[in-house]
């Protein structure tokens, strides 16, 4: 057996494994994980949420879905996540890094070229790195790339990074959606130039966009379909609507609620990516009641977990243990037992904390994510059984980031997953971070967290992150109930088709990948 | 006459100029700004001042909507914050595709509503002029959205007569446009036929009552003559003005239904900039909008005058 066939076992086996436990008896009998050769031609037609009018190609301001998916039709990153969750060559072929973990030597993949005939070469990878660096850029990247002390080109085929302080994940985190390559001194955002698998024909921000093949291309098996046609459908219901109706070939962000109805159609297939998003109940370390560490263990022990995912995702999504490592991350604390409803523990942690009764007011809004209202209301019903009586405070989607997020005492948010363990728990638990939305200071935290970063020894790194794993759990800030799939439906007639750690359609790499029926 | 017009045109700008400084105030008071909208979660203290300087944001609030007012007198509509292209490049062609949605709909809509008000008023009493009167008031206290979703379901997932997304684009065929476009037609079609039916039947039928059409039937006039000669022309004026005021309808009104059917209008651009807080593209669309409203307020009213003499020459009857 080679080691292809065995990942493909181990794959089926997975999936099995975790749709039966959801139920999901719909999905078999679709072998879209089978291994088939790629057909080329058609033109494949997404209808993706999360898109604007004032859209383009800038690499420092790619926050949304829309943007996301088509920089990555244009444009290579250095480094690929695949869909078992590990860093691969991209643009940079290979890379070692010396003992410490802070001088990187990439090799720059070579015979490529950009969509205009050029070479790409290492000064090309300086530039788009540089893009986000320094004191006056705009990148939302900027403090992931604050992490390098200097990017250097040594020759044509080679950078050298240096950090600031050791990091053994730096190819996952190259592997930000920010970190494409464009050629050196680029700046015309609204005609992208990169070495994608397709070339821009036409934009319309915020509407559509078709993208054609790049027919020199140089990843393997990729870029099967002739063109691309993305469509921005913002509206949920339209989106659906579209894909129902056979306008469109794929969507992004289905609707927890109607997945299971969607599934029965039988020209849909439904990807359920297991990954790192997660939903929170954000509680501020330094805001009273939640100064106390008995009064968040109250709270975390005051949830109905099962009965929120049964609820709230209706399954689509997989229990949360107050830490934010999802199950698909090599890092994670296997054997850190669940922690369960248990309002008579809650209550003992109230009296250990000198109370009888606690009134907490949690702020909530759809813009933390779809559901969410619905979802404190099930947690102020579990939590009065525990003596917690919670005030629901309805918010505003608009402006619910300035306004509610890290200033309410007690409100809901999420995440999205993060390639490594360690920029998860740097972005929101580091005490300096300022993203930390409990504000929870732990200085053993901190000082272990940097420790493993520089680590290249896995099993020592290991031991440290899931101690990390433990200590978030039982102190931090973050009440974390549930981590949810991220849901995509496709017709049958694409192939090649299936999940991905990282974000929906496939990582955002959907279009390269898949080709359609002949 | 031109004096009045002249009048009623100043009365217009100055609403204009009040609609660009109410707009320009409600999107400072909006929670957050472009820079954080542009960041979301991934804003930091750094990067937001970094991008508030570049996009000139640093600068106060009434010299910003002055240097705005300025330009804006000049014609030039200012550049996008987000993606600094010229406001004016990405209004347009979303003006005129929410000008062709709204007026495919009333060349539908008006001509279908005038004539059903003027058989119904015709036929008053009838089973024809209940089920008009019954069927006009429902589509209509139907929101726009649940008819839209519910056609969807009906002519698009059911039985696939018609596209579920109005998705036009540049080169298109005039048939194939008006394929994509007929389901929010539809819509905005059964939305608008009530009240300009309604008006119609009761502004013919005001007249109907009036002594002279008496005589025309005793005279012998055949009944469509009647209507058609001696009564529509002098209910004229209340029809006109409420088929100005929905004409105005379907262009402003239009939101919602762009966004079921995901229709590329104005309507759309201005949910997009409100939300990202561009404040240069959230005045154009307004401007546009407000200018539209007014125009089409004024023509109706001068329409009025011009068909009524009373009002055509005030002087004359005062006197």
């Amino acid at each position: 057996m080679t080691s292809n066939s065995k990942g493909l076992i181990l794959d089926r086996r997975s999936l099995i494994a975790g749709a039966s436990a959801l139920g999901l008896a719909g999905m078999f009998g679709r072998p879209t994980w089978a291994q088939e050769t790629p057909v080329r031609g058609g033109v494949f037609i997404m209808g993706i949420g999360g898109g604007s009018t004032t859209d383009d190609f800038d690499l420092r301001k790619l926050t949304d879905w829309v943007p996301v998916n088509q920089a990555y039709m244009v444009m290579n990153g250095l480094v690929e996540i695949d869909k078992d969750n590990v860093a691969q060559p991209e643009l940079f072929e290979s890379w070692t890094a010396a003992e410490g973990a802070v001088d990187w030597t990439f090799k720059v993949r070579q015979g490529v070229t950009f969509h205009n005939g050029k070479t790409l070469t290492a000064d090309d990878i300086v530039y788009s790195l540089n893009i986000h660096r320094g004191a006056d850029t705009t990148s939302a990247a900027r403090s992931v790339a604050a992490a390098f002390k200097d990017v250097a080109k040594v020759s044509d085929s080679e950078v050298k990074i240096t950090l600031e302080s050791g990091n053994a994940d730096l190819p996952y985190v190259l592997s930000d959606y920010h970190f494409l390559v464009v050629p050196e001194g680029f700046q015309d955002w609204s005609n992208p130039i990169g070495t994608g698998p397709f070339t821009l024909e036409s934009f319309e921000p915020g509407v559509r966009a078709r993208f054609v093949r790049n027919e020199s291309y140089w990843k393997p098996g990729c870029a099967n379909v002739d063109a691309v046609e993305v469509i921005v459908i913002n509206d949920i219901a339209a989106r659906t609507n579209a894909l129902m109706s056979g306008q469109v070939h794929a969507m992004n962000g289905v609707d927890f609620k109607t997945v299971d109805l969607l599934s029965r159609a039988p020209n849909l297939q439904i990807v359920r990516s297991a990954g790192g998003q997660h939903f929170t109940f954000l509680m501020d370390c330094t805001q009273a009641p939640f100064t106390d560490n008995n009064i968040r263990m109250a709270i975390k022990h005051s949830i109905d977990r099962e009965q929120l995912l049964q609820t709230a995702l209706l399954g689509n999504g997989r229990l949360g243990n107050d830490h934010p490592i999802p199950s698909t991350d090599r890092f994670y604390n296997s054997e850190l037992p669940q922690r369960p409803y248990d309002p008579e523990k809650a209550k003992f942690y109230l009296k250990e904390a000198g109370l009888d009764a606690l009134k907490v007011t949690l702020s909530s809004s759809d813009a933390a994510f779809t559901g969410a209202v619905d979802a404190a209301a099930i947690y102020r019903t579990a939590a009065a059984a525990a003596g917690i009586e919670v005030e629901v405070k309805r918010e505003p989607a608009d402006g619910y980031w300035d306004n509610v997020w890290m200033k309410a005492p007690f409100c809901m948010s999420f995440w999205g997953g993060r390639p490594t363990a360690d920029q998860m728990l740097t972005i929101a638990y580091q005490s300096a971070s300022a993203q930390n939305d409990t504000r929870w200071a732990n200085e053993e935290f901190d000082k272990l967290l940097v420790e493993a970063r520089a680590l290249l020894d896995d099993t020592r790194r290991r031991e440290i992150y899931w101690r990390l794993q433990e200590l978030i759990s039982n102190e931090g800030g973050a009440m974390i109930p549930m981590f949810g799939d991220y849901l995509d439906a496709v017709s049958t007639k694409v192939k090649g088709v299936g999940p991905h750690p990282m974000f929906n359609l496939m990582g955002a790499r959907m279009a390269e990948k898949i080709w359609l029926e002949a | 006459m031109t004096r009045v017009v002249l009048v009623r045109l100043g009365w217009g700008l100055l609403t204009l100029w009040i609609v660009s400084v109410l707009v320009f105030a409600g999107t400072e008071i909006l929670p957050g700004d472009v820079a954080a909208a542009i960041l979301g979660q991934n804003a930091t203290p750094e990067s937001l001042a970094a991008l508030r300087e570049t996009l000139g944001l640093d600068v106060p609030a009434v010299q910003r909507y002055f240097s705005w007012l300025a330009n804006f007198v000049r014609g030039d509509l200012g550049q996008s914050l987000t993606n600094r292209q010229p406001v004016a490049d990405l209004l347009w062609p979303r003006f005129w595709n929410t000008m062709a949605l709204a007026a495919y709909a009333a060349a539908v809509s008006l001509p279908l509503a005038v004539t059903l008000g003027i058989l119904s008023a015709v036929w008053r009493g009838s089973v024809f002029d209940r089920a008009a009167n019954v069927v006009a008031l429902a589509t209509v206290s139907l929101p726009e959205y649940f008819l839209g979703l519910l056609l969807i379901l009906l002519l698009s997932v059911h039985t696939g007569l018609l596209p579920s997304l109005a998705d036009t684009y540049d080169g298109m065929g005039f048939l194939a446009w008006l394929k994509a476009t007929t389901l929010p037609m539809i819509v905005l079609t059964l939305v608008t036929v009530a009240q300009v039916m309604r008006m119609t039947r009761t502004a013919v039928l005001a007249v109907m009552d009036q002594p002279y059409i008496e005589m025309n039937y005793l005279k012998g006039l055949p009944n469509s003559r009647v209507v058609l000669r001696h009564a529509v022309p002098n209910a004229a004026a209340p029809i006109i003005n409420v088929v100005a005021f929905n004409i105005a309808y379907l262009i402003t009104g239009v939101v919602l239904v762009e966004a079921v059917f995901n229709y590329n209008g104005l309507g759309r651009f201005m949910v997009d900039a409100v939300s990202k807080r561009d404040l240069p593209m959230v005045q154009g669309a307004a401007m546009v909008f407000a200018a539209a409203y007014i125009l089409l307020n004024m023509m109706a009213d001068i329409g009025a005058i011009a068909l009524n003499p009373r009002l055509r020459h005030p002087r004359i009857s005062e006197s």
